[in-house]
């Protein structure tokens, strides 16, 4: 029965959500609040019946529900009791679910908060995000369904996917997905401001939280991602520019630009047309990411199979760029620019440069990715774009990007003079000019790392100086330290916040570059007893040893390594035999340090244990981008803060 | 001193508050169709609907995708002279392509790991080579990244009797641009690659190509 | 080509870090064409980062081609021979490929310019316009002095 349950819970929904949508949009043109109210109702029971139909699948998983098609392909009777969870969202069809469920959630939250503010938005947001929710469900009932049933019923499944067996697939997808749909409120409301035709600055003003909500959990995603790809994959790498992380990364860039440019807006009130743009294009590639992983037209390790969801992506991906942008251009008239711009020296043009690198960062991916299919459709010739390309065409845009960071903040709004700069950047680029010739005199020879450490160190100064300057006019109107310090960051919490996540960002770069410009590895193989020697370890090789785990084989070496003499550690790099799978699966084992990581994967080996092969690198500076994850997610909660400044 | 600063209660400390006023100049509100603008110039009238229209080219890209098989790689070797190469035989011996000059010959690169395909594909083989082995046609088998041990379990289980050999540093894999297994090469009889099938070899390729092969003059 | 396939080695670390030469091939070299090529049976992974045994052996030969006395390139365009375009990591340079290569470039050239032009545009609009003082000249007066004494 599980299968028929869910399909019709899903379908129900689905007609639910339909009606919603048009329950609202109708109850807002004609003004009628008991239809409004209906819409509520509907959209509350979507999220029951999404959030019940998921709470049947996981129940299906637990119990080896076999009939239930989905459960067979993702699970068998050894994965383990977690991961028997979390392969909700190990293949397409559910995450499909959990993606329709988060959004719904979404949804819910925006009724919570907005059914007796913003009167006149309101129900059109209503009716959008029921909308697009009506699509994932859509995809739900017919090209993807979750519950489908399975004859005959198998006595087995036939397994998760083994590289899905790790906490960071617990954790990624969630944070993406929340991501992903989080970008769904701020679009919404900009549908709501150009269907009522009220484009000022109040859809702005009421989803900021909501796009940092949205932008914080989409770099935790990607951070996670990056996380996974680290220690599970086994190439020792983070971030391989494959389609799918650059479908994730797009909506990040965008997402990024939008941040910054509504404060432009918020003062200025230029950039309407821009903004609206922007938040079209997030969103637009949030979906497009989707399609990418589950159209199969690009290949990519994410890839999941391909059918004839891909035509109802692109179908949608369609309406919603076409119809957006249409929309944008029937209120072409209301969207000129009313503000005005004093001078191109002025923190408006920083950020308009800032917009400028950033959407030019996310154009060069997308161009990127899709180049190969251009290409093939051109010229009828397969090429490949993968990361040379990728890491040689955005270093000078990000390193742009991280210069404007550091100009940003501190040129003054409307017009920077002589004094404001002087007064600003002296100190900053000094010191960034000061810890570049340390670093050369230290020994650093790349002139790309010497740059990229000067201007993190040069941003770093902008920050901590303002910070102190401003500490010390409190402490100068009679305040003590800590209080002065904490109330400053409690009272202009969006501009600290802000500056706690470039902090984050900074530390992440650092880690991005130094891992690129420093890390060593290499291959050997080793007999029994054997060592050697890489970057000051000594790394021996002791044996191997077999195991029988719940739902797979498993072979692992066992490996001793000593710095300078002191013996350090036991490490067990394994390889893990799936009988579902036809190659193994490297089981990657590190020591992680501030400094370096060392990093082992064990490679072939002899049956006898006697030899084994053994990629090893030392991977510097990795730690720093979990670190600058962690600082990132301390600014976004402090800017998520609600404004105290006017309480 | 006692006195709170008058800039204390706007953001932007850092910034040249005293040079051209406080704070946004323009007044809170507004901003929202107030009538007294230019009316539009006719260029954004009409150009304004480019904006939607920017996305056409786009979706047509992408909808070509669906046409495409990202997997599908054509090989350049194709109507090319087949790359030199020698195998030691499990069997005992050696070969090398050298030697079968004048014949058409079928190389089928696989793997025992190579589940379904090469398990699908190995019986076909086998029944082709038997039909044809006397009318100038060798199958080749070169089995890649595999154990011994593995490759002639394999080697018994479909009781293949055609040359097979392992390719142990994969030189003759990258010399005829191999990318996964199953892949089958069919070479002329003047030692040309003719084509390449990617995956599952089944029967009726196989016949069709080699008869095709067969008729050409030598 | 030539500068194709150097782009990516300079911007590689010129650091001394390196493991030693394993027998008279540099071992750098070879990681930094193996990083060039796609991984075959991998997915946009290259043949430096793969772990897996088609790109061990994909780095034996490019290590093998070096020892026989091929140059880098040389041993690039081996590849590119019996795979095609394809296994470059990133197109070459030249013909359409200059495409992904100057437009990302382009794109921000033009933007470049149409920043600097709406910038003046709005500017202008400033200076055409202008707005009553938002502060009185009390307060700016009281603000100089304060910023005064916080400067020492």
């Amino acid at each position: 029965m599980t299968p028929e349950i869910g399909y019709a819970l899903t379908a129900v929904a689905l007609a639910l959500a339909l009606y919603g949508a048009g329950a609202a949009a109708i109850g807002a043109r004609r003004g009628h609040p008991a239809l409004i109210q209906s819409s509520q109702h509907a959209a509350l029971g979507v999220f029951v019946l999404i959030a019940a139909a998921m709470l049947l699948l996981v129940y299906a998983f637990l119990t080896f529900d076999f009939s239930v098609r989905y459960v067979a392909m993702n699970t068998n009777r050894g994965t383990p009791f977690y991961y028997r969870i979390t392969a909700l969202w190990g293949a397409l069809e559910g995450s499909i679910i959990l993606w329709s469920w988060m959004l719904s959630l979404y949804t819910l939250l925006v009724i919570l908060r907005y059914r007796t503010r913003q009167p006149e938005f309101y129900p059109w947001v209503l009716s959008v995000m029921l909308g697009i929710l009506a699509f994932f469900l859509l995809v739900m009932t017919i090209p993807a369904p979750p519950f489908q049933r399975l004859t005959p019923i198998p006595p087995d499944g036939r397994g998760l996917n083994p590289l899905l067996e790790d906490t960071g697939m617990i954790t990624h997808p969630v944070a993406l997905y929340l991501g992903f749909t989080g970008f769904t409120v701020p679009f919404a409301f900009a549908m709501a401001a150009l269907i009522t035709g009220r484009i000022g600055d109040e859809w702005l003003t009421a989803t900021r939280r909501w796009t940092i909500v949205a932008w914080y959990f989409l770099s935790l995603g990607l951070l996670i991602g990056g996380w996974w790809s680290y220690h599970v994959l086994g190439w020792g790498g983070y971030w391989a520019w494959d389609p799918v992380e650059n479908a994730a990364f797009m909506p990040w860039l965008t997402g990024t630009a939008f941040l910054h440019s509504v404060m432009i807006q918020e003062r200025r009130r230029i950039l309407k047309l821009w903004n609206l743009t922007l938040i079209i294009l997030t969103f637009g590639l949030t979906i497009f990411g989707t399609f990418l992983t589950r159209s199969g037209i690009l290949s990519s390790v994410h890839s999941f199979t391909q059918g004839a969801i891909g035509a109802f992506f692109l179908g949608f991906i369609a309406l919603v760029l076409l119809g957006a942008f249409g929309l944008v251009a029937a209120r072409g008239d209301r969207l000129k620019a009313q503000g005005e711009l004093d001078s191109i020296l002025s923190r408006e043009s920083a950020f308009l440069l800032n917009n400028l690198f950033l959407v030019a960062a996310a154009f060069t991916v997308f161009f990127g990715t899709v180049f190969p299919l251009l290409s093939e459709a051109v010229r009828g010739v397969k090429v490949s774009v993968g990361a040379p390309f990728f890491n040689l065409v955005n270093i000078p845009i990000f390193l742009a990007l991280i210069f404007l960071m550091g100009v940003g903040p501190l040129i003054a709004w409307r017009r920077a003079s002589r004094e404001n700069l002087r007064r600003n950047f002296l100190w900053p680029v000094a010191v960034g000019v000061a810890a570049a010739a340390v670093f050369r005199l230290l020994g650093v020879a790349n002139a790309l790392a010497l740059l990229c450490f000067g201007l993190v160190v040069f941003v770093t100064a902008t920050i901590l100086m303002d910070f102190y300057r401003a500490t010390r006019a409190k402490l100068l109107s009679g305040e003590r330290l800590l209080p002065a310090m904490g109330g400053l960051v409690i009272r202009q919490n969006r501009r600290y916040g802000g500056f706690v996540v470039h902090l984050g960002i900074l530390v992440i770069a650092l880690g991005v570059f130094g891992s690129n410009a420093w890390s060593i590895q290499t291959e050997t193989t080793l007999g029994r007893g054997e060592a050697f020697q890489i970057g000051g370890y000594h790394v021996r090789f002791d044996g191997l040893a077999a195991s029988e785990e719940s739902n797979h084989f498993k072979v692992t070496g066992t490996f001793t390594v000593a710095n300078n003499g002191h013996r350090l550690a036991v490490m067990y790099p394994a390889k893990k035999f799936y009988p579902q799978e036809q190659t193994p699966i490297a089981y990657v084992d590190y020591l992680m340090g501030l400094r370096e990581d060392l990093y082992l994967v064990l490679g072939d080996f002899a049956r006898d244990g006697s030899q084994a092969t053994i990629k090893v690198q030392v991977n510097r500076m990795v730690t720093l981008i979990w670190i600058g994850g962690l600082i990132l997610t301390l600014g976004a909660a402090l800017a998520v803060l609600p404004d105290r400044k006017k309480a | 001193m006692a006195a709170r600063p008058v800039w204390e209660s706007h953001a932007e400390v850092g910034s040249d508050a005293s040079e051209r006023g406080l704070g946004p100049r323009n007044p809170p509100g507004g901003g929202i169709g107030r009538g007294a603008k230019p009316p539009s110039e006719g260029i954004w009238r009409w150009g304004k609907w480019a904006i939607p229209l920017a996305v056409v080219p786009l979706l047509i890209l992408l909808a070509y995708g669906f046409r495409t098989d990202p997997r599908a790689i054509p090989s350049p070797l194709v109507g090319r002279a087949a790359a030199p190469f020698s195998i030691t035989l499990f069997s005992g011996g050696s070969l090398s392509l050298d030697e079968l000059k004048g014949k058409v010959v079928v190389v089928n690169f696989w793997a025992s790991w190579c589940y379904p395909a090469c398990y699908e594909e190995a019986p076909g083989l086998e029944r082709g080579w038997r039909a044809y082995r006397d009318r100038g046609v060798v199958v080749v088998g070169v089995d890649i990244q595999d154990t011994e041990e593995a490759a002639r379990k394999f080697m018994r289980q479909f009781s293949l009797t055609f040359p097979n050999g392992p390719d142990p540093a994969g030189r003759i894999s990258v010399d005829y641009g191999v990318y996964g297994v199953p892949e089958t090469f069919f070479i002329d009889r003047s030692g040309r690659i003719r084509k390449k099938h990617v995956g599952a070899v089944t029967e009726a390729v196989f016949t069709g190509e080699v008869e095709r092969l067969l008729k050409e003059p030598s | 080509m030539r500068r194709a396939a150097l782009l990516p080695i300079l911007l590689l670390p010129l650091l001394a870090w390196a493991a030693p030469p394993a027998g008279s091939v540099n071992e750098d070299t070879v990681r930094q064409i193996a990083a060039e090529l796609r991984c075959v049976v991998c997915q946009n992974l290259s043949v430096a980062d793969s772990p897996s045994e088609m790109a061990n052996q994909m780095r034996g030969i490019i290590r093998e081609r070096l020892q026989a006395g091929d140059t880098p390139e040389q041993v690039v365009a081996y590849f590119v021979d019996k795979y095609g375009e394809w296994i470059l990591l990133s197109p070459r340079p030249r013909g359409f490929n200059l495409l992904v290569w100057v437009l990302p470039f382009a794109g921000i050239g033009v933007g470049l310019v149409a920043v600097l032009l709406l910038a003046r545009r709005w500017s202008r609009r400033a200076a055409s316009e202008p707005v009553a003082e938002a502060i009185d000249a009390a307060t700016r007066e009281r603000i100089r002095r304060e910023m005064a004494e916080l400067e020492p």
